[in-house]
């Protein structure tokens, strides 16, 4: 781009870092100001359109500060997650790269890493993945030549000391968020906390959890987080997402690695009328619930084929209302920001 | 095998205990190892790590054993090789999520970790990903060329022909500049 013209000549051009910040992205700016941050999982599409991609985004971006692109999520096959974020940054959206570790090896990442920085992510979730057991082709060949945790540690060496793992040296230096998943919700428990806090250690800065269905296990997490402060060095987002009927919650929680729905929550949903609505509403009324849970920085909807429901449960919910900056833990220079921003 | 690498772990405070001693053994002989030669021990220490790590944990000869920091279970029984602690996809009996027959390899390595000495001190090391051009060498041998910085740990030597002869001149002018104050 040319550098004379004036920033919003191109609505896709990140915006210049500010102090204390390491991307110029919306997602950040909005969780260091104190906000309560939304952020929405896009479904990819099984197909090479890209007005497939713009039309999922274009419902949820009214309610979300930034959108998750996949990376093959239950190691099924979809369009690739650096696909869907060079349309979505093309077209200005914000986006959340995700990278799992399952697919590529480090010198694929790598460079993957180089080109979304260079197309304008700001945001990239680093991922384990699920094993290609759960996908459609369990044939494939696992690849896992990072873990989440030492693939956090390789892009904040490429974001903050400006090289490759080997040392070779970057010219431009890629400005990303850095993110990671928990799972609070399967075992061991007691030792979910002190995970967390090693991806922290190795540079994550948002978390976002798996689908939350039960609020105690949440509470519990939460309370190790706040007992080590790591809610002070991170931001946690908590995974909602409305459930269409008792019967998908049941095979989810059967199916999908690392879901977990109480007994209870589903025969609530499964007594309903109308069990869509039902889902609907569970899902508004977890939102509320963990929004007051002291540490939690927002939510990421996960809404499987029902996009289109993102917006009514946002709204319902009421977290995008007057949203004014709350008081955070934060340190001192975050504050000021804080308050010069709103 | 699988039994006794569970044993292992309910017993990873012996061991750990066990190979803390081992290794100051194997850094004290350096002397002797070095006068057979590295080179030449590396393929019967690989032998004897296959043997007896293969037993007790399973080992997969990754070159670079990290067990005192994993609570004895060895974490590249993980299918996906993770080394860092558990994925989210452990199933609610505490199996692994790819292979559902056995136990997670992390909430055992946690617990093998609170029965250890330092055991959740050290669990906390983030790992680097895995060095693969060192997969299948000997550990034991690294170590000591770790503690002893020798071989592939030796401290690089310092550009020393290319700083050398930019020193002189550098220090010429600020010589000239200082004489010329005094002047």
């Amino acid at each position: 781009m040319n550098p004379d013209l004036p920033p919003h000549y191109d609505p896709g051009a990140p915006l210049p870092n500010l102090p204390g910040h390491s991307s110029g992205g919306r997602l950040e700016r909005i969780l260091r100001s104190g906000r309560f941050a939304v952020t929405a999982e896009l479904n990819p599409p099984d197909s090479a359109d890209p007005r497939d991609v713009y039309d999922r985004a274009l419902v949820l971006s009214e309610v979300c500060d930034a959108i998750n692109a996949t990376d093959a999520s239950g190691a099924n096959c979809h369009m690739s997650s650096v696909g869907i974020c060079s349309l979505l940054t093309r077209a200005g959206y914000a986006v959340i790269m995700q990278i799992s570790c399952r697919d590529r090896n480090r010198i694929a990442i790598q460079g993957d890493v180089l080109g979304a920085a260079a197309m304008g992510v700001q945001n990239i979730l680093c991922l384990t993945g699920d094993g290609v057991q759960a996908g459609d082709q369990p044939q494939a060949k696992p690849v896992f030549d990072f873990d989440s945790t030492s693939l956090l540690d390789c892009i904040r060496t490429m974001r903050d000391k400006g090289q490759f793992l080997s040392g070779r040296k970057l010219t431009t230096r890629p400005q990303v968020f850095l993110g990671a998943a928990a799972n609070p919700f399967v075992p061991p428990f007691e030792w979910r906390g002190d995970h967390i806090a090693k991806k922290i250690a190795a540079g994550a800065q948002f978390i976002q959890t798996q689908y939350c269905y039960d609020v105690p296990l949440l509470r519990q997490f939460m309370e190790k987080v706040r007992e080590n402060k790591l809610h002070e060095k991170a931001f946690f987002l908590v995974g909602v997402g409305p459930l269409p009927s008792a019967k998908t919650g049941r095979w989810m929680k059967n199916n999908v690695p690392g879901v977990h729905i109480p007994e209870p929550v589903l025969e609530r949903i499964e007594k309903a009328k109308d069990q869509k609505a039902e889902g609907k509403q569970l899902c508004i009324d977890l939102i509320q619930e963990i929004r007051e849970i002291e540490g939690v920085a927002g939510i990421h909807v996960m809404a499987y084929r029902q996009e289109e429901f993102v917006n009514e449960i946002i709204h319902a919910s009421g977290v995008m209302k007057n949203r004014k900056p709350r008081p955070v833990a934060q340190s001192s220079e975050t504050a000021a920001l804080a308050a010069t921003a709103s | 095998m699988y039994a006794v690498r569970l044993w292992s772990v309910r017993h990873a405070r012996g061991l750990n205990r066990f190979y803390q001693a081992f290794e100051k053994v194997m850094v004290a002989l350096h002397p002797l190892w070095n006068k057979i030669g590295y080179d030449k021990l590396e393929k019967p220490f690989q032998e004897l790590e296959k043997v007896s790590k293969g037993f007790l944990f399973d080992c997969q000869m990754c070159g670079q054993c990290v067990l005192s920091s994993t609570g004895m279970s060895c974490s590249m029984n993980c299918p996906k090789n993770l080394r860092n602690g558990p994925c989210g996809g452990v199933r609610p009996n505490g199996h692994c999520e790819v292979k559902p027959e056995m136990k997670c390899v992390w909430v055992q390595g946690w617990q093998g970790a609170a029965r250890m000495d330092d055991g959740l001190e050290k669990i906390r090391n983030v790992q680097h990903a895995v060095d693969y051009s060192i997969k299948g060498k000997s550990s034991w041998l690294r170590v000591v060329r770790m503690t002893k910085k020798i071989g592939e740990f030796a401290p690089k030597p310092v550009k020393a022909p290319a700083a050398k002869p930019a020193a002189p001149k550098a220090e010429a002018p600020k010589a000239q500049a200082s004489e010329g104050k005094a002047a």
